[in-house]
């Protein structure tokens, strides 16, 4: 039973350490049955049953009393040895009164139950998160994982000064955030102050632990995490997605700008080399024509009455050969003359699709030139008008 | 002779009882009172071993260290009338055990109970004098200390010492926490609302100096184009000035020439003719002689 009461529960490996000098408890039994038997060959002996060993019987007995009171001894003995493990300290006490601390090895204290030790790992570096919804100043919701790392620093402040001195680190933790959160807005929680909120949790928890003298250092406070509450993450997440979609609306008038001006600058370059094509042409037209004016100029000078005369006959020839015509005497209309035009034109036309193939290979090969040449010129003129 | 060891054994045994029953032990962690027929005759044991007289002295511990008294949350008003949900903890500690004992029979419920009162009263008080937001932000240290000091004296009087009072959480009841988290919800609604608008204004904004581009480059190439078209129309009214100004007459006639040849006699076209005119002078005289 000593050994379970010195074992300070943090290190379970140490009341059942293998190396215990439990093994005289094995012969524990046996030694019990043999004092039992002892005991009861006394006491018939002394009520007057003379039956048993007179003399050698209680000489006997003498000698294994003391054999059984050596090896007790040395049993209750050895249940004093105690290991302390690197990363401990134990303190020993005496009677409840604390006499040392010893450093890591195989040490022997008094057995129970003169002197106890109580194991305190001081080199462990001990961790635990919380996560709790709190408050802040500002009146809003927030959900806080904070993570605090902590060694036990002072083993006798530790187990002397405090009743459960661990699960006071996890209150005054959480008082402490809930403080520190309860200080600040919900912008700077979330957004800036995370890890000076962190450290003034930390500086708050420490001052609160020195206060009570607990015997724990506190190496690290860290904000896990910094949430919203469930309740309003949907709106949270909607803001979220606002922010994307500003984005994206920006990208997408900067595609419609990408998209549209390229094309404005192509369209552009098109009127400017339009506008060249109609320029170089008008121009190599005036050239042409006149050109060929000033070649037909010079023959009509050397012959101009003939030339003159031929040029209007061919001419006049060209246009009745390939027209409908008839032929009127203007003095013999005196009478009315009834001309059915209509119906002229009428069959002029069937005769047309009739025979146009032919109709058109008979008209000279001049025209087509000179529509072509005249036609384009009066469109481009219509259509400087129609910009301008 | 073995009747004398006997006795001897039995005595040894009885000595060892008496001796285990008048000592006792006083742990680091504890204080000790011993009574003499119910009455307190000694407090001040240092940690060790220590002697009573077994059947007369009695002797009861209590714990010398800093407790913790955990309370379930506790509604109270605050200055608003909003009521709120407070969880506190309280460390305390036996400062005088005779005390102790004598006010409070030694019984940690009792003791504990009669403090929480006192608390529970005290926190009361200070929050009704408190907004929420000074509660939960700027006086809660303030607030706790205040509870401390309110609370001391009757501490004392039970001979405890208040090390500390502490507000763990401050809890809105369900439907002021709802309409908290509808506010956030609304908050964030206008943060997603305004970023979308400043979207919306920002594409517009880049929309319109895209449009501004493109028509200006329209116009600047018409502009340009305008004067080449110009240009072209300059020079050739030029160019044939120069040419048909050698001749007028004859270009009048060559001109008319073209045209008559290029605008009658297309298809379809039915002429009406005076054998008079001076094409057919040689259809009727063959000498071409003008009827």
């Amino acid at each position: 039973m000593a050994w379970n009461e010195s074992g300070d529960g943090n290190d379970p490996k140490g009341p059942r350490d293998p190396k215990d000098p439990w093994g005289g408890r094995d012969q524990g039994p046996a030694d019990l049955d043999k004092i039992i038997r002892d005991w009861q060959r006394r006491l018939r002996s002394a009520f007057g049953g003379k039956g048993g060993g007179g003399g050698g019987g209680p000489a006997g007995g003498n000698t294994g009393i003391a054999i059984i009171i050596v090896l007790a001894l040395v049993a209750w003995g050895l249940t004093g040895l105690y290991r302390v493990d690197e990363a401990e300290r134990g303190l020993v006490l005496r009677f409840g009164d604390y006499q040392a601390t010893t450093m890591p090895g195989l040490h022997w204290h008094i057995p129970y139950p003169i002197e106890t030790v109580e194991k305190v790992n001081v080199g462990a570096v001990s961790r635990f998160e919380q996560t709790s919804q709190m408050l802040t100043g500002d009146e809003n919701f927030v959900l806080v994982d904070l993570a605090v790392q902590y060694r036990r620093i002072d083993p006798i402040a530790f187990r002397f000064n405090v009743r459960n001195a661990d699960e006071t680190l996890d209150e005054v933790s959480e008082s402490a955030i809930r403080e520190v959160v309860g200080k600040s807005t919900l912008d700077e929680i979330l957004l800036e102050n995370q890890a000076e909120i962190a450290d003034r949790t930390q500086d708050l928890i420490q001052r609160t632990l020195d206060l009570y003298e607990a015997g724990i250092t506190v190496i690290s406070v860290n904000l896990q995490k910094v949430q919203f509450p469930n309740q309003v993450r949907d709106a949270v997440q909607d803001a979220v997605k606002a922010r994307e979609d500003k984005e994206r609306l920006r990208l997408e008038a900067e595609a419609y700008r990408n998209d549209i001006i390229p094309r404005a600058r192509g369209q552009a370059a098109r009127m400017r080399e339009d506008a060249l094509a109609y320029r170089d042409r008008l121009i190599a037209n005036a050239e042409g024509e006149a050109a060929r004016f000033e070649l037909l100029l010079a023959e009509y000078q050397a012959a101009p009455e003939v030339t003159r005369e031929r040029l209007y006959i061919e001419s006049i020839e060209d246009v009745l050969q390939r027209s409908n015509k008839i032929l009127l005497d203007a003095e013999g209309s005196g009478n009315l003359l009834y001309l059915p035009i209509d119906k002229l034109l009428q069959r002029q036309t069937r005769g047309a699709e009739g025979d146009g193939g032919s109709a058109a290979q008979s008209t000279t090969s001049s025209l087509p030139q000179m529509r072509e040449q005249s036609d384009p010129r009066n469109r481009d003129d219509a259509r400087t008008r129609r910009t301008r | 002779m073995s009747n004398a060891r006997f006795i001897v054994v039995i005595v040894l045994g009885l000595a060892l009882v008496i001796l285990g029953l008048s000592v006792f032990t006083v742990d680091e962690r504890e204080y000790a009172l011993k009574f003499r027929f119910g009455e307190v005759i000694a407090s001040d044991y240092e940690p060790g071993l220590h002697f009573k007289m077994p059947i007369v002295n009695n002797v009861r511990k209590f714990p010398r260290q800093i407790l913790t008294l955990n309370n379930p949350p506790e509604e109270v008003i605050t200055a608003e009338k909003k009521s709120v949900f407070v969880d506190f903890f309280v460390k305390w500690r036996i400062r005088d055990a005779r005390q102790y004992y004598v006010s409070t029979g030694g019984n940690e419920v009792i003791a504990t109970g009669r403090l929480l009162e006192i608390l529970k009263a005290d926190l009361r008080n200070e929050f009704a004098k408190r907004t929420v937001r000074q509660v939960v932000s700027l006086e809660r240290t303030v607030l706790m200390d205040d509870i401390v000091v309110a609370a001391a004296e009757t501490a004392t009087e039970f001979g405890i010492e208040l090390v500390d009072v502490r507000v763990k959480r401050i809890e809105f009841s369900e439907d002021v926490a709802e309409s908290v988290y509808r506010r956030m919800r609304q908050e964030r609604a206008t943060v997603a609302t305004e970023l979308r608008a400043e979207g919306a204004e920002e594409a517009e904004r880049m929309r319109a100096d895209a449009d501004r581009q493109r028509t200006i480059l329209i116009a600047e190439a018409n502009r340009e184009a305008q004067q080449i078209r110009g240009e072209g129309d300059a020079i050739s009214a030029e160019v044939y000035a120069r040419a048909f100004d050698r001749d007028r007459e004859f270009y009048a006639f060559y001109r008319s020439i073209q045209a008559y040849r290029s605008s009658i006699g297309l298809t379809g076209d039915l002429l009406v003719l005076d054998p008079d005119g001076d094409f057919f002078r040689y259809l009727n005289d063959a000498g071409g002689a003008q009827r």
